[in-house]
Order: C-alpha cells, then sequence, then structure tokens
C-alpha cells in the first residue's frame, strides 16, 4: 500500500497545521471513483428490489364527487398540512412555506460564527445546530411521521392502535385567548391581540439593546432578520402549544385576518 | 501441427484492436496505474471530470459526506429514464391517464417495474435531498466562501419538492386529485391574490380568476389541471432543475472543492 492510499483518523487530521491538511490530497481516480461506483451499485441494487417487492399504489379513478376521509396531501407536505389545525391557511399555506425557503436561503448570511466550517462540531456552533435540528427534526421530521401515522379522519388524532373511527366526537370548546384573558368588548379583544403579537415580536428590539455588546458583530439589518426568523419560529411552537393545552384558537382576530 | 491457441494469438488480437485507430480515437489511454494516467482517467472523461483530480482526504470518507448529493443526482437520471420510459405509454388527458396506468401495470412489458422504480426514485430522492441538506448544515459547509451554493441547494430541494407534488397528480386516482386538491387549495388562501386570502376583496380576484385557478386551469383539480401538471411535470421543473444542478456541480469546483477544516 503506498503511503497515499492510507486513510487517516480524524485525530490526526486536527493535529495537522492547516498547510499540510489543505494539501493532503489523493487521487479522484480510483480513491472517489470507486467509492461512487459502489455507491451506486448499492442504492441501484436496493431499488431494483424494492420496485420488485412492492408496487406503487393506484387507487380508484379520479372521482371529484367522492371525498375520501381523511384527504392528505403528499406525505412530505404533512407538516403543512398540520400547521393548518393550528393557523389559517394563508399563513400555514402560504406565508409560513414562504418563510421556511426564505429562512433556509438566509442561513449562510444570519449565520456569522466562523468556526466548524467544513467540518463535524457541536461545542462551537451550539445555537446554530439546535435551532436547525429543532426545525428539521421536531417541526418538519416530526411532523411529517404525526401526519402520516397519527392523523385519521376529520385529520381527527388517533394512536396507532386505535381504530379510525369517522364518526370520533372532539368537543371544538376553542376560544380566543383574548377573550380567556377577560376581555368581551370587540375593541378590547382587538387591542389585547395586537398587544399580545406586539409583545411577543418586541422581545427582538428588547434583546438587541440588553446585548448590543454581543450584538456589534452581527449588525443591525442581520440581527432584525435572524430574531424575526426565529421568533416567528418559536411563534409557531408557542401558537401549536396554546392549541393543544389551552384550546386556544386565535391570539389575535381582525376582520382582515386572523392570527 | 500448431493448436488452435498458438495458431490464434490472443494478445495479438487484443493489441492489433487496442492499437487499432479506430479503438484510439475513442479511448486515449488504457487503465495502466500510474499518477499521469489516474488524472488522465478523470480529465479526459466527460462524466468524470466534475471531479478534480485529486481531492483531500477526508473528503472521500463516507462519514464525511454520507454520499447524499452524489445519490441525490443518481435518482435523478433514474427518474429521467424510468420517466422517459412512463411517458411511452402515458397520455395526460382525462379520459385516458388512468386508463393508461393501468395498461401500464398489466400489458406494458416492465410497465409496473418502470412506474414502481419511478414512484421509489421520488421519495427515495425527497429523503436524500433533506439528508443532504442536514449533513452540509452539520459540517458547516454552507459558511463562505459557500453561501451561494446553499441557495441554490435550498432552490434544488424545493424544486424537488415539486417536482414529487406535480408527479402526484398524474396517475389520476383518488390519492392523487384529492392530494393534490389539499396541497393546491392553500393557493387560495394567498393574500392579495388568493380568493379567501387576506385582503382578496380590495385586490378584486375571484374563485376563477386567483392564484388558485391559475395553477389548475380552473376552479377544481380537473383535466385542464392534469395537462398542466404534466407539463409542469415533464419539462418546466425538470429543465430548471437541470439548469441549477448545473450551476450546483460548478459552484462546488469553483468554491474550492469540498469543504473541510482549514
Amino acid at each position: 500500500m503506498a503511503k497515499e492510499d492510507k486513510v487517516v483518523g480524524s485525530a490526526d487530521e486536527m493535529a495537522k497545521t492547516s498547510w499540510e491538511r489543505v494539501n493532503d490530497k489523493v487521487h479522484v481516480w480510483p480513491y472517489l471513483t470507486r467509492l461512487e461506483f459502489m455507491c451506486a451499485i448499492i442504492i441501484t441494487i436496493f431499488l431494483i428490489v424494492w420496485s420488485i417487492v412492492i408496487d406503487a399504489p393506484l387507487e380508484e379513478p379520479a372521482n371529484p364527487s367522492v371525498t375520501p376521509n381523511p384527504s392528505k396531501a403528499p406525505w412530505y407536505f404533512l407538516g403543512l398540512q398540520e400547521l393548518l389545525v393550528y393557523f389559517d391557511p394563508w399563513i400555514a399555506g402560504v406565508v409560513l412555506p414562504t418563510l421556511i425557503i426564505v429562512g433556509l436561503m438566509a442561513i449562510p448570511f444570519i449565520d456569522v460564527n466562523p468556526k466548524g466550517n467544513g467540518y463535524y462540531t457541536f461545542h462551537e456552533r451550539r445555537f446554530a445546530i439546535f435551532t436547525f435540528l429543532f426545525g428539521f427534526l421536531v417541526l418538519w421530521v416530526w411532523m411529517v411521521v404525526q401526519g402520516t401515522f397519527l392523523r385519521g379522519p376529520g385529520w381527527n388524532f388517533f394512536m396507532p392502535w386505535e381504530y379510525w373511527d369517522p364518526h370520533k366526537v372532539v368537543a371544538l370548546t376553542n376560544v380566543d385567548l383574548p377573550y380567556m384573558l377577560g376581555f368581551r368588548s370587540y375593541w378590547g379583544q382587538a387591542a389585547c391581540g395586537t398587544a399580545l403579537v406586539l409583545l411577543w415580536y418586541a422581545t427582538i428590539p428588547a434583546y438587541y439593546i440588553w446585548r448590543r455588546e454581543r450584538m456589534k458583530n452581527v449588525g443591525l439589518v442581520r440581527y432584525l432578520i435572524k430574531a424575526s426568523l426565529n421568533m416567528t419560529m418559536m411563534g409557531v411552537v408557542a401558537k401549536m402549544a396554546l392549541r393543544i393545552g389551552l384550546n386556544v384558537k386565535y391570539v389575535l382576530v381582525t376582520p382582515w385576518f386572523n392570527i | 501441427m500448431p493448436s488452435l491457441k498458438e495458431r490464434l494469438n490472443l494478445d495479438q488480437v487484443k493489441r492489433s484492436v487496442l492499437d487499432s485507430q479506430v479503438w484510439r480515437s475513442m479511448f486515449r489511454h488504457g487503465y495502466e496505474d500510474t499518477p499521469r494516467n489516474r488524472v488522465l482517467m478523470v480529465v479526459d472523461n466527460l462524466w468524470l471530470h466534475l471531479h478534480p483530480t485529486k481531492i483531500r482526504r477526508h473528503a472521500i470518507r463516507i462519514r464525511f459526506t454520507w454520499c447524499m448529493g452524489g445519490v441525490t443526482f443518481l435518482l435523478f437520471l433514474y427518474l429521467v429514464v424510468t420517466g422517459v420510459v412512463l411517458m411511452f405509454y402515458y397520455r395526460p388527458v382525462g379520459e385516458y391517464a388512468y386508463a393508461d396506468i393501468k395498461y401500464l401495470e398489466f400489458d406494458a412489458p416492465f410497465g409496473m417495474f418502470m412506474r414502481n422504480m419511478h414512484r421509489w426514485a421520488a421519495h427515495a430522492m425527497v429523503i436524500a435531498v433533506w439528508l443532504h441538506m442536514l449533513r452540509v448544515f452539520m459540517t458547516g459547509s454552507y459558511k463562505p466562501p459557500r453561501e451561494f451554493n446553499w441557495v441554490i441547494g435550498v432552490l434544488l430541494l424545493t424544486l424537488t419538492l415539486l417536482l414529487s407534488f406535480t408527479g402526484y397528480l398524474l396517475p389520476w386516482d383518488q390519492l392523487a386529485i384529492w392530494a393534490v386538491t389539499v396541497g393546491t387549495n392553500m393557493a387560495r388562501a394567498t393574500p392579495l391574490l388568493g380568493s379567501e386570502g387576506p385582503f382578496a376583496e380590495m385586490v378584486g380576484v375571484t374563485p376563477r380568476f386567483d392564484a388558485r385557478s391559475a395553477l389548475l386551469g380552473g376552479t377544481i383539480v380537473g383535466p385542464p389541471t392534469l395537462l398542466r401538471f404534466y407539463v409542469l411535470h415533464c419539462i418546466v421543473v425538470p429543465l430548471i432543475a437541470a439548469i441549477l444542478m448545473m450551476v450546483h456541480f460548478w459552484r462546488i469546483r469553483k468554491d474550492g472543492g469540498i469543504s473541510g477544516p482549514l
């Protein structure tokens, strides 16, 4: 085995100087191409076996007059469909998906931490990794799993061992948060809802002022984008908690839109 | 008398083939294991020249890349091949679409297998592209100078979901139209542009003319929707995705190759 053929462990790798690391190279042919070839063969075998063993589903012909219950979106969108429980369609179906895409694209520009570029590390970028994994694993992957396996007729919640009863009765006793807090007049509720939403986002400038020394290398514009995306993501969690825990329907009700 | 083997000198036959002008015109060099030839193997090959000739040692470890970007691309290629085969049999017309799928399943040679492979590869591609994004995030590979390639990657992720979603309608069965109905119903809630969205009455959009009907070609998921989704699925989205893939692969090289500790 030539010297080049030896793949060293990561501890040795990190012990080298940066010049040594960048210049420690191997030929693509055969060291990478053989791996790609093996990978392609494994995936191909996997796909062929899968396609022989399990047939793609095909139900009755399309019929606009027969609505199945439950009607589910394709599985990878079930996280978004799940959001419809907690938000009106314009938020769940339009605003939040847009923010997910824009927020993902913004990641390289709002994460100013120069560490952890090109290697695995948790302790050098705790906040970034925690935020991303929370969004990806809990708010996306888990919602897809839940939407696929635990949501039955009427989009009601069923445990895996429960029968999907299309006549399951669920008490809809949801009330708006301002009503719950004791506001009975129309304008009182509107003022209370507006105040609650503003209060939620007021944490953004408050935190900036509190930590202004640390924010110097982040910059105001970058901070505002970063914090708005974060507080919106946590706002989704807060609304879900209010809905599940306290049967809250809306936080803010206006003649044009509800949140 | 010399044996057949002696008279038919296989080595000489092989050499005369390999040295012929025709062979040499196609294949410039053999598999000789020299550093020079290893480099030529990559740069002289249209498919392999996406790669650099040499790569940093850590980058070829499976546990660094998970191979997920390559797997996503491989699945895309399988989807193109099986998708073209399906197009030979499938007509995106309300009256024919479902029957064509039945024909594929029961009469067309390897029809069921091609359809299965197309569907499962599509599902696998969605998962592979998510895992690729997770890997790129966990290694911090979106950090400078690779910010823009991450943006391209997010667009490609979105296009993968759109490809899968538009393809979901084409079997034209109950699963298809109701899943797409649920998905496209969101469009009518678009602020300003959807008939049931906030401020719709200020813009004056109606159920017949709003964001959703533009997508569906009508007020329900019907035959015009089938044709629209077919064109989007087979032409528009794959073309855009292919162009962005070129940019994505090109930028990997131009941004200094695969990421690694500096």
